[in-house]
């Protein structure tokens, strides 16, 4: 799925990297637990959280995820945005709940599961 | 005759915004290298799970990457409280974090596991009031 459909379908603002808009994601993955996103790597993954904070974007960068969804509206920080773009990681910021916003995705073809072993 | 190569990094323990700053650079490091990148992502996981549990449990420490041509061995050294029950310490799950490092984010009592399950080898050495030090390597061959 393109990061612009995940955009659309989630009514996100784009919080940055605009340009990398029609990047593909294969998996996804939502959760404020940091260490359950690392523990299985997926292939060009978007994660979807509620959590803000520095380490998301790092999270992400160790897992070469190239997107990240913030859901209930929350915004990441300028600090977040700098560390992003450095890492050429699209930030998303959606006004859906989580549950919703995973939904969304899974019912039109993200089903997040193409787990890689390492 | 192999040449090993070492990268040293001192784990500022007071900042948790910046904890991770040096698994980042490794994996600059090993990408300049050329390195295979699910193997720069074993190595990358695995020594940023380290630099959390130095900044949230240790009070920072220094870490250290030696690569050889066989593996990417990562020192993780603290002066921590130490681990009590290292075999506690490894179960999935279990964690003595507090509600203050869940509320960041870690603290799922993943990090050991997730140490383990990136690495070929892993060693834990710690001792109540002293410190621990954390051994893994990921294989090249």
């Amino acid at each position: 799925m393109k990061i612009s459909t995940i955009k659309e379908l989630l009514k996100a603002e784009i919080v940055c990297c605009e340009d990398m808009l029609e990047h593909e994601v294969f998996s996804a993955c939502g959760s404020d637990m940091m260490s359950d996103v690392l523990a299985y790597v997926k292939d060009q993954a978007v994660l979807l959280t509620g959590l803000v904070n520095s380490q998301v974007i790092r999270t992400a960068e160790m897992m070469d995820m190239n997107c990240i969804v913030f859901v209930r509206s929350k915004m990441p920080t300028a600090e977040m945005i700098e560390l992003a773009k450095d890492s050429g990681i699209v930030l998303l910021a959606t006004p859906k709940r989580m549950y919703e916003a995973c939904g969304i995705l899974y019912s039109n073809g993200l089903v997040g599961n193409r787990v890689k072993n390492v | 005759m192999s040449e090993v190569l070492n990268f040293h990094f001192v784990v500022n323990g007071e900042d948790f915004t910046s904890a991770g700053q040096a698994s980042m650079m490794m994996k600059r490091n090993l990408r300049q290298l050329g390195m295979p990148p699910e193997i720069i992502r074993q190595v990358s996981i695995a020594m940023y799970e380290g630099e959390i549990n130095m900044v949230i449990h240790a009070g920072g420490g220094e870490a250290d990457v030696n690569v050889t041509e066989e593996y990417i061995e990562i020192i993780l050294a603290d002066k921590g409280p130490g681990i009590k029950d290292i075999e506690q310490a490894m179960q999935e799950g279990f964690s003595t974090a507090t509600d203050s490092i869940r509320s960041l984010g870690f603290g799922a009592g993943m990090g050991l596991p997730n140490m383990k399950r990136y690495t070929d080898y892993m060693d834990i050495d710690s001792e109540v009031g002293v410190g621990t030090t954390i051994t893994m390597r990921i294989n090249l061959q």
